[in-house]
Formats: structure tokens, C-alpha cells, sequence
């Protein structure tokens, strides 16, 4: 092990999140369905709870003294998250109710500058969320939706993506690490082909955002999504980073109140960035909690939660694939701390039903990845996905239970 | 021939025996894999019940005014509850099968799978069920 993570103390991190305590049908809870959602420590409640207690008020209209107090904890929030990404201006961060409003938003926004000549490009292994809004901008505006092939290690297929991109590309949309398979894609070489061509490029760090460090600039990228909830923050917010230029190009997305600077009856002039996108009543709760996560993971040091998630990732690895008959789907080496699997024939779902019966949280079915699951031939997977507040210990109960689900359905 | 009911009352009397979870779902799983297999050309998107993360196809045929249920899964724990089901329903008529409760999932502990989650599909078979019934009723009826 390590000399760095000497230091990790994942009992006293552990201690930090009261649902971590809990039992699960008369054992103790142990939570492995993180990339669906990450628990929450007492920090990020405790700024819930604050909020509510102290200065619930409607935030950038009111001169009272909570209004005030309010906008200033969600601007501070958005500053929070300006400096964690290291984007240009703290206007450049739209808050979202989470990835999917985030992508949908530029989606739609892309509206009318396509045409049926032009084409977008996404990748075969991304999540519903990140397919079917391109899908939906290409029967509006007739361009054309082509796929970044994967390869049997669940990567991408970078020279099929070099072909296809040409001067008709408008836009490339990958997610920066797999939902189902946990691959961290090659976003900076993505990034930089689709600049030569012409193409703006979205990234969807839903995945990748409580694992991996995002410099927004050093990317270059156009448009990058997270979600706070993912991140131990509260779900219902997240939010889209965007290049000054191009969130001035975007028409707004929803009408209402906050995102106006005028409005008669004949016309109505739209708020600067990023109030523009914003309509209507934020979730403010959730937007200053979402800051009270970032500061908490940076607290820890995504760097340091990496290396011992991958640590993790490591042993359970090795133990899992000493289980006969067990295939791990996703095989490159990089990638975070995600497995996918299946034993034998056994369907995911009796794994998956019998393990909560232990206790055991995981994730089973195709993780919203249909086009993965077609690609591999199965109906699904049983899917295992670690935090930084996971233990070797959990993994070894976890191994321990699998073998015992299998004797059970053999 | 028992009523629906009598039948109920025989499986909650049944997993009264069981000290544990393991043994109920041993108990499932050997059910599930007992359930006579029905024709392959009959597990097609007709008669696949939505809700249900694991693949069922459930059919049901008239035969003396009894509905008669067959079906079919891909996951193994799914078929055990398919198993109950049809052993709780299969030849009645579509009047008891629509007028009977469902109480006796509580009792033997399988009330989890009546979530109302994507993955568990416990409500969709019973609905499904009921709609067969319903609509060989209004057949009879017309």
C-alpha cells in the first residue's frame, strides 16, 4: 500500500455519514451503488438544514436582510464551484437541477444553428440522458446522429472517431467516465480533434466529478455537466459549465421569472449570464449544499480519494475474478472505481435481489446503457461501485455474499 | 377444487415454516425452476409484462372457464414469484380471480418486491393478471 493513504483514514471519514451506521434487513448496510448516488456526510446536511433553519428566503430580488444572506450563500456556492472546475468568470456556471436539465438545456439550445447538413457525434457508451437529447435536436433540426464505436474493453474506438469527424461535425458528446463500465474516456484528445474540425464538444462529468480533478480550461472544453448528487451533495441540482461565447450564443431554455431584465408585452430583454438560464426559483437548499460538497471533497482531496478508490478498485478486482465463472465488463486500466459484472448465466437481478437480502446495495439491470449491454450481448449486468468512504473489509463480505447468492442459484 | 383464498392460506402456511430469508428464497428459486417451461415461440414482446427488470412473458388461455396461466422469466427468483402466483391463480374463474386480495404477498415476506421501483415487478404481474381476467370476463359477458 501506499504511503500516502497512511493518512486516509477512512473510519474517522466513515464517521461523517450517519447513513453509513444504518442496518439493511438486519445487517450492516454496505453501500456499493455510488455511481448511482453517493451518500451524503453530515457537512453537506448540516448546510441543508441551515438553511432552513436560519435564512430560507427567496434569493436576488429581496432588500431584506434573509434575502440577502440567502443570495449570498448560493453565490458563494456557484463561486465554489467556478474555482473547483477553474472556469473563467463564476457567470459561466449555470446551476441546473442536475446533468440531464444541464444537457437538455444546451440540446435545445442548439436548435437553431443545425441543419440537416450538419452531424453530431456521441459516444456508444453513454447513459439515455446523454443520447436521447441529441436524438431529439436531430428530428428537429434534421442532422444526422452518428456513434463513436467501443472496443471489447469498453474504450473508445479513437480512430473510428478520427474518421468520422469532418467538417459537417457541429458537436461531439461524450461522458467523461462510463456509468456502466467505468472507463475514463480520452476527453482532452477528443476535445482537441472535434477544435480542429470546427465541432463545440460537451462532456458529462456526471461519473467523473467525485473522482477525478476537472480544469475546464485546460480541457478546452465548450460545455461540461455534473451533478451535485453524485458528488455528496443533495440530488435536484447540478450544473453546466459553458464557454462565455457560447452561453451568450444560446437562446434561453425555460421563460419565467429571474432570467428577464425587461418585459413589456411586446418585448421582453433577457438577464445577463448566468440569471439568463436560470428561471424561475432555484433550488437554493440544494445549490449552497452543493458548494458544501465540493468544499468537503476538497477537504479529503480528490486526488487522495482517487488513490484509494483505485486501491479499492484493486483488491476487489482480484478477489472477484478468483470467482469461477465471473466476467467483468470494462477491462482497461483506466478507469475509476466501478465493476461491472455477471456470474455464469445467473440473471443480475436474482444477484442483485439476494445481495439485499445481505444487506448489500448494488446496482442491476443495464444502467440505462442499452446500446452497451446490446453491444456485449446481455441483458444486463450486476454493477459494483465504490466510494472513498468503502472499506477492503466491505469487499471481502461483499465477495463472501456473491459466493453464496451463486451456491444459492446454481 | 380450493378457492383462491384456501390456496393463499396453504403458501403463508408453507413459509411459516421458514426460520430465515435464505430458506424462503431457496424455497423460490426451486419453485422457479420447477415452473413447467412454456413454448419459445410464446416469450415474444406480446405477452411481456412491463415493469419487470428481468424479461417475463406471462400468457393466459381459457379452458372451461378457467383461465389457465403460464409463463416464463429469465431471472430465476422472478419465476419463483410467477410460480406463486399462477399456483394462486391459475384455474379460477375470471370473476374470483378479479375479486380476490392479494394480502398473503405481506404475509410470506415478499412485500419488498411490491415496490414501486423499475426493478421489481411483483404489482405488474398481479395487474397483468387481473387484466387477462378482466378481459375474459367482458368476453363472457358479451
Amino acid at each position: 500500500m501506499s504511503t500516502s493513504n497512511t493518512s486516509f483514514d477512512v473510519n474517522k471519514i466513515r464517521s461523517d455519514f450517519p447513513i453509513l451506521s444504518r442496518q439493511v434487513n438486519g445487517c450492516p448496510l454496505i453501500y456499493f451503488d455510488n455511481a448511482a448516488t453517493s451518500q451524503k456526510p453530515q457537512q453537506v446536511i448540516d448546510a441543508i438544514v441551515h438553511y432552513y433553519q436560519n435564512y430560507n428566503a427567496n434569493i436576488h430580488r429581496g432588500v431584506h436582510a434573509l434575502s440577502q444572506e440567502a443570495t449570498d450563500a448560493y453565490e458563494k456556492a456557484r463561486r465554489t464551484l467556478q474555482t473547483h472546475f477553474n472556469a473563467p468568470k463564476a457567470a459561466d456556471i449555470i446551476m441546473t437541477s442536475g446533468t440531464t436539465h444541464a444537457i437538455n438545456l444546451v440540446a435545445s439550445g442548439f436548435t437553431p444553428f443545425l441543419t440537416k447538413d450538419d452531424e453530431i457525434l456521441v459516444s456508444a457508451l453513454e447513459h439515455h440522458s446523454n443520447i436521447v437529447p441529441w436524438q431529439m435536436l436531430c428530428e428537429r433540426t434534421g442532422a444526422q446522429l452518428q456513434v463513436i464505436p467501443m472496443t471489447q474493453d469498453g474504450t473508445l474506438d479513437m480512430s473510428a472517431y478520427s474518421k468520422l469527424l469532418n467538417n459537417k461535425t457541429k458537436l461531439v458528446f461524450v461522458n467523461h467516465v462510463s456509468n456502466t463500465l467505468g472507463t475514463i474516456n480520452p476527453v482532452e484528445q477528443i476535445i482537441t480533434a472535434a477544435h480542429q474540425v470546427g465541432a463545440n464538444v460537451l462532456v458529462d462529468g456526471a461519473q467523473a466529478c467525485s473522482h477525478i480533478q476537472v480544469d475546464v480550461q485546460a480541457l478546452d472544453v465548450d460545455f461540461y455537466v455534473a451533478s451535485a448528487h453524485k458528488m455528496c451533495g443533495p440530488t435536484g441540482v447540478g450544473m453546466l459549465y459553458g464557454k462565455t461565447e457560447l452561453l451568450e450564443k444560446l437562446p434561453p431554455y425555460q421563460g419565467g421569472g429571474e432570467m428577464i431584465s425587461e418585459v413589456t408585452f411586446e418585448q421582453t430583454t433577457y438577464a445577463e449570464l448566468p440569471h439568463k438560464f436560470e428561471a424561475g426559483t432555484p433550488n437554493i437548499a440544494g445549490g449552497i449544499a452543493f458548494g458544501a460538497a465540493v468544499d468537503y471533497l476538497n477537504q479529503i482531496g480528490l486526488d487522495r480519494i482517487a488513490q484509494y478508490e483505485n486501491e479499492l478498485l484493486q483488491y476487489a478486482s482480484s478477489a472477484l475474478s478468483k470467482l469461477e465463472g465471473l466476467k467483468i465488463y470494462g477491462t482497461t486500466e483506466n478507469k475509476t472505481a466501478v465493476i461491472s459484472f455477471n456470474i455464469g448465466d445467473i440473471h443480475p437481478y436474482d444477484i442483485g435481489v439476494l445481495l439485499d437480502k445481505m444487506g448489500i446495495a448494488v446496482r442491476t439491470g443495464q444502467h440505462c446503457t442499452q446500446p452497451i449491454m446490446d453491444f456485449y450481448g446481455i441483458p444486463g449486468t450486476v454493477r459494483a461501485s465504490f466510494a472513498f468512504y468503502n472499506t477492503r473489509t466491505e469487499i471481502d463480505l461483499f465477495v463472501a455474499a456473491l459466493k453464496k447468492a451463486t451456491m444459492m442459484l446454481t | 377444487m380450493s378457492s383462491i383464498q384456501d390456496i393463499q392460506n396453504e403458501i403463508v402456511e408453507e413459509f411459516g415454516l421458514f426460520d430465515d430469508w435464505m430458506q424462503r428464497y431457496e424455497y423460490m428459486i426451486e419453485l422457479g425452476k420447477s415452473l413447467p417451461l412454456i413454448n419459445s415461440e410464446d416469450k415474444n414482446d406480446n405477452l411481456l409484462i412491463k415493469g419487470c427488470q428481468s424479461k417475463l412473458w406471462l400468457k393466459a388461455d381459457m379452458k372451461n372457464n378457467k383461465i389457465v396461466f403460464t409463463a416464463d422469466s429469465e431471472a430465476i427468483i422472478t419465476k419463483g414469484i410467477i410460480a406463486i402466483l399462477i399456483r394462486v391463480f391459475s384455474n379460477h374463474s375470471p370473476t374470483s380471480i378479479l375479486a380476490a386480495n392479494t394480502n398473503f404477498i405481506d404475509e410470506i415476506g415478499l412485500k419488498e418486491h411490491l415496490s414501486p421501483t423499475r426493478a421489481n415487478g411483483l404489482a405488474s404481474m398481479i395487474n397483468q393478471m387481473k387484466y387477462y381476467a378482466l378481459a375474459y370476463q367482458s368476453k363472457q359477458n358479451s
